[in-house]
């Protein structure tokens, strides 16, 4: 029995991995337009959404680091891992591109993120039930910002729509692998620790093609999907984008401010 | 900058903030937005994340009449000398209380 519990802490460690780091990841993407935002109003709204994600990421990686039990913390879980260690979507990880790309990824992940924490919410884990739902309240905060800017940016101006409509097009490949299931996933699914991912691919759908529809944004037409996310395969992007938000910690360890 | 012209500018809307149900709606600023609903949301984001807020009403700055500074003559400056429209030109009565 003490066994199985020994597993299923590390396939848990795994799955609070991924949660993390999707969260830290978009969150670190979003802080980068800070100042940066088309308006003053924006840039408030979205260095928001970036502080709510973070938060959120630094709750499930301290959590993960209890869970894994080795004197880790939140802090040497996002400072002091590579890129091949970390779980992220390839979603995420995405340089920012001009504010359409920004607003249409997040759009995705929020549907994607909304459906998940909605259902997680009920997890067995007591742990991941209370910080889900608090993950659940801020992201449909987050849902409802990205979802009014899609209908605006795809219904908008001759511009705001063709800019809209190319990020859908180059994002799209990433979209798949939000919905695979693997043997993780089998076991702790089994012990309604989560929920197959599979699962929320018809919602998802659902819901993305109707805010597409008001927006007049067409469904790209591709079968190719980009796999491997959650074994640590990546972009070469996350190496960048580490290397910028990590430097200091590793710089100076224990720094404090 | 300068040639930008009124359409390239958001709508002004100015926002008022209730602290707690019940409690009068008090003016917090103003703010650009292209709409009510994205008006709504900027209010959210820029006055209601810190501290308490109940409800927020959105209104579109140009649907406001004020005075103007000229009218303060006419206005407000006779209420100065006619004392006796302050409730605290009359005396209480002893045995009055909570008043």
């Amino acid at each position: 029995m003490s066994n199985l519990n020994g597993d299923l802490n590390k396939y848990l460690f795994e799955y609070l991995l991924r949660l993390g780091d999707d969260l830290l990841i978009i969150g670190h993407r979003l802080s980068e337009w800070c100042g940066y935002a088309p308006i003053l109003e924006e840039d408030i709204a979205l260095g928001n959404i970036a502080l709510d994600c973070i938060g959120q990421a630094s709750a499930f990686l301290q959590f993960a680091a209890e869970v894994e039990n080795k004197g880790r913390t939140e802090d040497d879980l996002a400072y002091f891992r590579d890129a091949i260690d970390y779980r992220n979507l390839q979603l995420t990880e995405l340089p920012k591109g001009d504010f359409a790309f920004t607003i249409a990824r997040q759009f995705l992940f929020d549907t994607y993120f909304l459906l998940l924490t909605e259902k997680l919410q009920k997890s067995s884990n007591e742990k991941l039930a209370g910080i889900s739902a608090k993950s659940f309240k801020e992201t449909k905060y987050h849902y409802r910002h990205s979802a009014e800017w899609m209908l605006r940016l795809g219904d908008g101006t001759e511009e705001s729509n063709r800019r809209l409509q190319n990020a859908i097009d180059e994002l799209w490949i990433y979209t798949g692998e939000i919905f695979e299931d693997n043997e993780l996933i089998e076991i702790l699914s089994n012990e309604k620790i989560t929920i197959k991912n599979s699962e929320l691919k018809e919602s998802w759908s659902e819901k993305v093609r109707s805010i597409f529809e008001r927006a007049k944004i067409k469904i790209p037409e591709t079968n190719f999907q980009i796999k491997g996310s959650r074994k640590g395969i990546h972009s070469e992007h996350l190496g960048h984008l580490l290397a910028e938000m990590q430097i200091l910690a590793r710089s100076f360890p224990g720094a404090k401010w | 900058m300068g040639n930008q012209t009124k359409s390239d500018q958001w709508d002004l809307w100015e926002v008022f903030i209730q602290e707690k149900s019940g409690a009068p709606h008090t003016h917090a600023g103003s703010l650009h937005a292209p709409d009510p609903e994205i008006a709504l949301q900027n209010a959210r984001d820029v006055y209601a994340r810190r501290g308490e807020v109940n409800n927020i009403w959105i209104v579109p700055s140009v649907a406001i009449t004020a005075s103007t500074p000229e009218d303060n003559e006419s206005f407000f400056d006779q209420i100065k000398d006619k004392v006796y429209r302050h409730p605290q030109f009359y005396s209480v009565p002893k045995g009055v209380r909570n008043v």
